[in-house]
């Protein structure tokens, strides 16, 4: 395989490069999955569906921490971009490898208050509320460490020179699986409407 | 012009002689050409196995209880599994695979000027979670239990609870492939919108693409914004199936309702997802044909935008009598006879091409023009449909299967008949025998029509769909019904033994046909302008477009067709 790909990958008709046109529409499509299950998950609260009042059982304080954790991240991935702008590709590296700890972290104190839950019964089947807490921090949660593995794969790449851009592009990915949390957040642990 | 000059230099550039090896050049292509091929014929392979499942029920209600040849004893649940795979098949691996991923992988390079899609690797990864998600599917038709028999649209709780569908593993694979056939479309699709957007020609504006690559962008957009929710959905599906989770039970505080509105929000787009693909494919082939401009361009657009707007708004036209809301179903009532406002607007702007045109009675053409005939009656019979009070009493009775047949089988069979014959030439190098060509045409034509017509009257004579045997029903088993019935059924098997005609013509027009010239149709579109099959990188040098694609029997002009890529006259 050529080390160019084809014209067509080079090609920039609207001027904006094609990688970052591709995650802008996947990041589209994956709003749409998000969006609706956060739909069915305030039509069923809306409803007044029973059992949605074990709201009050999540740990706030643990979401909290979480968020911060998150946002931090995000930050850190924004550093590493304009480390690489800059043609820094240690700084980048080890930017990218914050972000990533950060990820560890998210996913530790996750680890912490599922296993909290779960011994105090509140597993996935209990009601539809903890259905609904289980599918959607555990489908963000793939999320998070499918942008990890990807996030390592870039930052050996670019110690060795290839693909800068792509810290852009996994950097604009990490920034909506932030927001996707910034929704989860207060519809799974603040909220009582 | 400059841009122009450019592309043309990092063409030089790149060029590249190397030989692929059979692996990389058949078996895991990054190739934008064979990628559409590996689409296409797997589509049609899929669809030989949707036509033997209608085969098969087909003959169970003509001739209840008695053995199917080449099948064997059709008994309830296997009735069940097999009307529910052939729509499923129908859909998500013919449909979608041959019209969308299929042309779309193929043509949209080709038209739009450039050597290959944007992402080719991601391109080749989209094709192998596809064959996947088939390989998936047939699986489920043999597990212990058999395939999922709780109809294509998957109602819960007949779908979510193993006791009531009894297809434990069945149903679980059913959803698992689907949702994998969705994972594969999203990625291809967002190469194929990045491609249209970003990779065109120098010198293409947005109003000189052509039609076919337009629709199925649009077509791409609408798949992409609709499907989403329906994933969230098939991962709760999955989560009531194998966990135990209560989403969609009511004896858990769930609803089942949500599932309806999950899959139809995501059902009713659909519709247009694959019917613009073919509908693309009717412009092109309409206007060469014809050898008139299309009548309209900007407004045949604007209704595609329209119809795409639109389809997100009527999806509860399917949930009349599912216990909504009637204030609802009025609104919802309004939003889908609206619908088919844009949609009869592009029918008037086809036929319109056609008016005063040099008519040319190709195969591609019959089977366009036969496109159009056909989902006129099907887009008709839809407004019917669309209205809650009639509904009321057609739902679920033959009239909508037949409505929905008169809609799909033009989308897809016609479609792909179209496609295939018209872009065949450029695909293999090679002509298909005209004289077949259309021996299979009225072979296909007229059978379809002998089976679908008469299921109208079946609907209205109040016969109730997924039922396996009317002998249990005195009103329904009378003999002047099932002799409508029986003509059906024997219409398809006429129609099934029709396509051996297409198949032979295929594989021997592929292999000894006459060689086909650059531009057998003299049409207007950059992928005629290179040699048929075109090469790896299609473009020896990378054309720049000086026109729109349809500027057909041009006053002044002595050639009746005007390449777009032909730069203009110097006077």
């Amino acid at each position: 395989m050529s080390m160019h790909g084809p014209i067509a990958t080079h090609r920039s008709a609207t001027g904006v490069p094609s990688g970052r046109l591709a995650i802008w529409w996947l990041l589209a499509s994956e709003i749409f999955i998000f969006g609706g299950l956060v739909t069915c998950f305030v039509l069923f609260k809306l409803n007044g569906t029973p059992g949605f009042e074990d709201a009050s059982l999540t740990s706030t304080a643990a979401g909290a921490i979480n968020t911060f954790v998150l946002l931090t991240s995000s930050l850190s991935i924004v550093l590493a971009h304009a480390a690489i702008e800059k043609g820094d590709r240690v700084k980048s590296f080890r930017y990218i490898w914050y972000t990533i700890g950060g990820g560890v972290v998210f996913l530790g104190i996750k680890t912490y208050e599922y296993t909290g839950k779960i011994i105090h019964g509140h597993v996935i089947t209990e009601n539809l509320f903890w259905s609904f807490y289980y599918t959607m921090t555990g489908l963000h949660a793939l999320h998070v460490i499918g942008g990890m593995v990807i996030m390592a794969l870039i930052s050996f790449d670019i110690r060795k020179g290839h693909n800068y851009q792509r810290v852009e592009l996994i950097g604009i990915y990490w920034h909506f699986v932030d927001l996707v949390w910034i929704f989860l957040f207060p519809l799974l642990y603040i909220a009582n409407f | 012009m400059s841009q122009a000059a450019a592309a043309v230099q990092t063409d030089t550039h790149a060029e590249h002689h190397e030989e692929l090896s059979f692996l990389y050049k058949y078996i895991l292509p990054v190739d934008h050409k064979i990628i559409g091929m590996q689409y296409i014929f797997t589509g049609m392979i899929m669809a030989i196995i949707g036509g033997y499942f209608a085969y098969a029920f087909r003959m169970q209600l003509a001739f209840p209880g008695e053995l199917v040849p080449l099948y064997g004893l059709v008994g309830p649940g296997e009735y069940n599994m097999l009307v529910t795979n052939h729509g499923t098949i129908m859909i998500f691996w013919v449909a979608m695979p041959v019209l969308i991923a299929g042309f779309g992988n193929y043509l949209i390079p080709l038209m739009i000027g450039c050597d290959d899609m944007v992402f080719p690797r991601l391109n080749r990864l989209s094709y192998q979670i596809f064959l996947v998600s088939a390989l998936v599917l047939i699986a489920s038709f043999f597990v212990r239990g058999g395939g999922f028999g709780g109809a294509w649209t998957s109602y819960p709780p007949l779908s979510s609870v193993a006791e009531y569908s009894l297809t434990d593993w069945g149903a679980s694979l059913w959803i698992l492939a689907v949702a994998l056939e969705f994972v594969s479309f999203l990625l291809g699709g967002i190469n194929f919108v990045t491609t249209s957007m970003n990779a065109r020609a120098p010198g293409m504006k947005m109003l000189d693409i052509p039609i076919a690559v337009w629709f199925i962008v649009v077509a791409v957009i609408l798949f992409m914004a609709s499907v989403g929710p329906l994933v969230a959905g098939a991962v709760m599906l999955f989560m009531d199936q194998r966990i135990g989770t209560t989403f969609f039970l009511p004896s858990g505080g769930g609803d089942p309702l949500l599932w309806q509105h999950l899959f139809w929000f995501f059902g009713h787009p659909e519709v247009y997802v694959v019917l613009l693909p073919t509908l693309g494919i009717v412009a092109e082939i309409i206007t060469v044909f014809s050898r008139k401009k299309l009548f309209g361009y900007r407004t045949v657009l604007y209704t595609a935008f329209a119809t795409g707007g639109l389809s997100f708004v009527v999806w509860a036209h399917h949930q009349f009598i599912a216990g909504i809301d009637p204030r609802m179903a009025n609104v919802f009532t309004v939003t889908t006879v609206l619908i088919s406002i844009p949609l009869a607007e592009m029918m008037f702007s086809y036929i319109a091409t056609l008016y005063g045109g040099s008519i040319e009675l190709k195969t591609p053409m019959l089977w366009a023009l036969s496109f159009i005939a056909a989902f006129l009656i099907g887009g008709v019979t839809g407004i019917y449909l669309g209205a809650s009070a009639m509904d009321v009493y057609f739902h679920d009775s033959y009239f909508v299967l037949a409505h929905f047949h008169y809609t799909f089988f033009p989308i897809t069979i016609i479609g792909m008949f179209a496609a295939l014959t018209y872009w065949f030439p450029k695909m293999f190098g090679r002509m298909m025998n005209e004289t077949l060509g259309k021996i299979h045409f009225w072979g296909t034509f007229i059978p379809f029509n002998c089976i679908f017509l008469p299921l109208f009257f079946l609907g209205l004579a109040g016969q109730h769909r997924r039922i396996y045997n009317y002998e249990h029903f005195p009103d329904l088993a009378t003999q002047e019904l099932q002799n409508i019935r029986i003509f059906a059924t024997v219409s398809l098997v006429v129609m099934l033994i029709f396509q051996l005609v297409f198949i032979y013509n295929f594989f021997v027009s592929m292999f000894k046909g006459k060689k086909a010239p650059n531009n057998p149709w003299n049409a207007n579109t950059l992928e005629w302008t290179i040699p048929s099959p075109p090469q790896h990188g299609n473009f020896k040098d990378l054309p720049t477009v000086y026109r729109g694609p349809y500027e057909y029997s041009v006053p002044g002009r002595e050639k009746d067709y005007w390449p777009q890529n032909e730069p203009p006259e110097e006077n």
